[in-house]
């Protein structure tokens, strides 16, 4: 299969689909895989390193997309700036796009694309299911974006993140407020943390608590309460009533937080306006707004796309291209999840893609097929994260009998407990009638003992389990007081009998004590 | 000294016995109680020496002191890895220890009874005998496979089940001859003949039990010992012999229906025999597990280690077999003072005797306060940055939870896989005692460090030293 790998030509993009790395898996695997010359040079991956790996590099655009059956790209295709055509009219019918189309957006594409005859799967259309997290290209990106965009922020705040207290006087440590806890949110955390910020967080869904607590940041709680289903995994517009309490949080916040990061976005919608004019002007001086959704219209109201402002002395940081601004890390992480869809989507390297709908990854990447628009999949239930594959309950107990389910009656259930009882009662008037009452008293004294040994045992700690055999072992021993007692009779075999078992007796009760000494020992210490 | 000052010093014995056995419930009065263990021995033994009409001193010395000889000398020399193998042969001697007074008894009877005291007497010393014999051949045998001596293999005759009836049933048949005899000398083929059964049948019995089932066995035998001490006071009309004996017999049913538990298995089925064979539940049983298993190495391991903040250690019988204890206290230590936080977690049934991990930890010096049982930690495993898996299989196997068809479908088992990443210490693919394949070594957040495992942790403390 002929693989091939343009460079990106939008403005200021620096990355690229495939690594070297990358390459030489899939021309192992037995692909032919061609590289646009420079494609990887901003990510500081070289014509020559990609050689080496086994590619071809193709010099004109003509040799790059002749026959090429699958095509791997970040960006969706678009007017080709030095070639001036569209990038779709470069690409063969009957070839494969895979890159980040934004179907909901970009619905014209999709028609271009089925007109063109070209298939095309789209990788910010990855379910949200625990099988394809290794394909969740949007996860990789968004945990690159949550990274750079408190670096960006520390670079335009005049200030240390960690507080420290000097010779010069007491610093105190920034406080940085996190809205959106997704991949991006958790990304941001970790970093802000890493660098000794003080970290709060918030989000509508509450399940993600616990993930921000376990990053050692502060999670914000409305006093509202609303049911917020999120089976996709993703967020919800909330109701009126949710926002405002929402907004009041946020509002007393930025008076207080130095900087503040929001990755709010619903999937298909404009991004929520969450931080508004009046919250930016209460924040002092010298604060810093990174919007990581100022690509789908910000979530503060000052935003800016793609720069850098300043407004009532805040710097609103409005940057769309985090992620390709970390060009080799992102390229990476963007390489190795197209790498395992190709291994979902390809078993033979000489035949056809398959595009098995019965898969529900591949379904749901999949925005247009054979000429025909496929998009928006069928709904897919998810597992959220929250919840675990594995509990006791979901265990299957093949034990149950089929009858447990009936409620038996109270007066069989009557009877059932009695029952034993009654046995034990007979049991015990017919040893009664028969035995003599020399017995009966010693059978009196073992049936209590039986109770206390069962009373005494269940409280010993399961950590000394061992012990407790061989200390038992040892007072099991006091067999010998048997033989002690039959060792003076006049009989000579009586004697040699009561004699051997003194003797393995006493090994018994030295021994043991002696090993459970020598084991509590160890546990004392 | 009298008789009643006599039962006076028994009864101080029997609770100096019970404080024993309550001091374990914890770790503090531990000590405390088996002081008061040894002291009740000591009291009881002396008033049974003042007891009148027992006057054969000498012989008496010259084996206590060659018996306190060679148990201190045991119990000294023993490895704590090998506490199984001694408890199992301490066991036997009990059961030696109660056939030989039972055989004395019978043959002392010098007393006069009525008719039923005798029916009554010759019951208590046939069933002494009984249990006696069957505790001594059972915990040979039980040593012989804990010392590897005989294959850990359940040894599984044709009919064993028929077999097992067909000695009852003699043994009931020489029970009625036995108590029916006119005399003496006519008496004593049914109890030879009882006691060749109870032999046989304690072999038969241990023999056809599986290697992971040993803790169950154990804790059994234990019980047989505290029975058999209850009828020789029960043959003997001696008070103290009968709470004794009921404290331990209680004590060992109790562990073994904790056992049972951890396994998922019923009493019965664990006596009658045959889990453990790999040919029988392997192929039929389980599914079919395939996948790719990911090996790893000890510097990798290192690394992981190094830069998780919470390390959980599952410990289980190839620790034993390795004896890594050591090396795995060294790691413990060597990562507590990274600031990384470890912690155990024993599996019930790990090892071969109930707490035999717990006892090799002790001894390395692991601090008892991280270690675990199953149920306090089996829900932290989420929080778990690594998870190492040393000498355990059956225990940590998902299977018991996902596959219905498994033979070990239902037993509890410790949920490592639900940690970022587990790394398991095992000297081949072999299955585990069970013989059933682990899903778990084809996890994908799982690693396998194939090889000795006293080798790797030695290295991995080297790594993480450096």
């Amino acid at each position: 299969m002929k693989i091939v790998v343009p460079r990106e030509v939008h403005q200021g993009e620096k990355r690229v689909a495939l690594t070297p790395e990358v390459v030489a898996k899939l021309v192992d695997a037995g692909h032919e895989v061609w590289i646009e010359t420079h494609a990887g040079l901003s990510a500081t991956y070289s014509d020559e390193a990609y050689r080496a790996a086994g590619a071809r590099i193709a010099d004109s655009l003509d040799a790059l997309y002749r026959d090429a059956d699958l095509i791997l790209k970040l960006r969706a295709p678009q007017l080709h700036p030095d070639a001036q055509v569209h990038e779709v009219d470069l690409m063969p019918s009957g070839a494969t796009l895979i890159a980040f189309l934004w179907p909901a957006q970009n619905p014209q594409l999709l028609e271009r694309l089925a007109e063109k005859g070209i298939n095309a799967l789209s990788m910010d259309a990855v379910p949200r299911i625990s099988r394809a997290q290794k394909l969740d290209a949007l996860s990789s990106m968004a945990n690159i974006a949550g990274y750079r965009a408190v670096i960006e922020a520390s670079n335009q705040f005049g200030r240390f993140f960690a507080g420290q207290i000097t010779a010069a006087g007491k610093i105190p440590p920034a406080k940085v407020m996190i809205i959106g806890v997704g991949v991006a949110g958790l990304a941001a955390i970790g970093t802000a943390r890493s660098l000794g910020a003080v970290v709060r967080a918030f989000d509508t869904r509450p399940e993600v608590k616990d993930q921000v607590l376990s990053m050692d940041a502060e999670f914000l709680e409305l006093d509202y309460e609303e049911e917020v289903d999120s089976s996709d995994g993703y967020a919800k517009t909330m109701s009126k009533a949710f926002i405002e309490a929402e907004m009041k949080l946020f509002a007393e916040q930025a008076k207080e937080v130095d900087i503040i990061i929001t990755t709010a976005l619903i999937p298909g919608k404009p991004a929520p306006r969450l931080i508004t004019a009046e919250m930016v002007a209460s924040m002092k001086d010298g604060s810093v707004i990174v919007d990581l959704a100022a690509e789908q219209g910000g979530n503060c109201e000052l935003t800016e796309p793609h720069k850098v402002v300043e407004k009532h002395g805040v710097r609103i940081i409005g940057y769309t291209d985090l992620p390709s601004r970390l060009p080799a890390q992102s390229s990476q992480l963007y390489a190795t999840n197209l790498y395992n869809l190709l291994e979902e989507l390809i078993d033979d390297p000489a035949g056809p893609i398959d595009f098995d709908f019965d898969d529900e990854v591949i379904r749901g990447v999949t925005v247009v097929r054979g000429g025909e628009i496929t998009w928006p999949p069928p709904k897919v239930e998810v597992s959220a994260g929250s919840q675990q594959a594995y509990s006791g309950s979901t265990a299957p107990d093949i034990e149950d009998e089929p009858a447990a389910d009936e409620e038996p009656s109270p007066l069989k259930q009557a009877a059932r407990s009695l029952l034993p009882i009654g046995i034990g009662a007979l049991a015990l008037l017919g040893m009664g009638a028969v035995a003599p009452a020399s017995f009966m008293s010693h059978f009196t004294v073992f049936v209590l003992s039986c109770f206390i040994g069962y009373m005494v045992i269940w409280n010993v700690t399961p950590s000394l389990h061992t012990p407790l055999m061989s200390v038992t072992n040892a007072i099991s021993s006091i067999i010998v007081i048997g033989a002690l007692l039959k060792v003076s009779s006049g009989d000579g075999l009586i004697t040699a009998l009561a004699a051997l078992a003194i003797l393995v007796a006493t090994v018994n009760i030295v021994g043991g004590f002696a090993v459970t000494q020598r084991m509590l020992k160890m546990f004392g210490e | 000294m009298d008789g009643q000052m006599i039962n006076a010093i028994y009864l101080g014995a029997a609770v100096l016995f019970i404080l024993a056995l309550g001091g374990l419930s914890s770790n503090e009065n531990a000590r405390r109680g088996n002081l008061y263990g040894m002291l009740g021995m000591a009291l009881a033994i002396v008033a049974t020496l003042l007891t009148p009409g027992v006057d054969r001193y000498g012989v008496i010395a010259v084996c206590m002191a060659a018996g306190a000889v060679i148990g201190f000398v045991l119990a000294r020399k023993v490895q704590m890895t090998q506490m199984p193998q001694l408890v199992a042969i301490l066991h036997s001697l009990v059961g030696l220890a109660a056939v030989s007074v039972g055989y004395a008894t019978y043959f002392d009877n010098g007393n006069d009874f009525t008719v039923a005291e005798k029916t009554v007497h010759d019951i208590e010393v046939y069933v002494g005998v009984l249990i006696g014999a069957l505790t001594f051949s059972g915990s040979v045998v039980a040593f012989g496979k804990l010392s590897a001596l005989i294959s850990s293999k359940p040894l599984l005759l044709p009919m064993r089940h028929g077999f097992n009836g067909l000695l009852l049933l003699l043994a009931v048949y020489f029970g009625v001859q036995f108590v029916g005899a006119e005399s003496m000398d006519e008496a004593v083929f049914p109890l030879v003949a009882m006691t060749v059964i109870a032999l046989i049948f304690g072999v038969h019995m241990v023999i056809a039990i599986g290697g992971a089932d040993m803790p169950v066995v154990i804790s059994m035998l234990n019980s047989y010992s505290g029975w058999a001490a209850a009828a020789t006071g029960f043959m003997l009309a001696n008070d103290l012999l009968i709470v004794t004996g009921a404290l331990v017999g209680s004590s060992g049913a109790i562990l073994s229906y904790i056992m049972c538990r951890a396994m998922n298995r019923n009493f019965l089925s664990v006596i009658s025999g045959g889990f453990g064979s790999g040919g029988k539940s392997g192929g039929a049983g389980g599914a079919e597990v395939s996948g790719d298993v990911v090996a790893t190495h000890v510097e990798e391991v290192a690394q992981m280690l190094r830069q998780a903040g919470k390390v959980m250690i599952v410990p289980g019988y190839g620790m034993a077999m390795a004896q890594a204890q050591r090396e795995v206290a060294e790691v413990t230590r060597l990562l507590m003072a990274r600031g990384v936080q470890v912690a155990f977690a024993i599996h019930p049934v790990a090892g071969r005797m109930p707490g035999h991990m717990n006892v090799l930890l002790a001894e390395a010096k692991v601090p008892y306060d991280i270690v675990f049982e199953m149920d306090e930690v089996n829900d932290d495993f989420p929080n778990v940055d690594v998870t190492l898996v040393i000498g355990a299989n059956d225990t940590v196997n998902p299977a018991a939870m996902e596959d219905p068809g498994s033979p070990i479908s239902g037993m509890p088992v410790l949920r490592v896989w639900e940690s970022k990443t587990v790394v398991v210490l095992k000297r081949s693919m072999a299955t585990g005692y069970a013989g059933v394949e682990n899903p778990l070594f084809f996890k994908e957040n799982t690693r396998m460090l194939f090889g000795d495992a006293k080798g790797n942790m030695g290295e991995l403390v080297r790594a993480l030293a450096e």
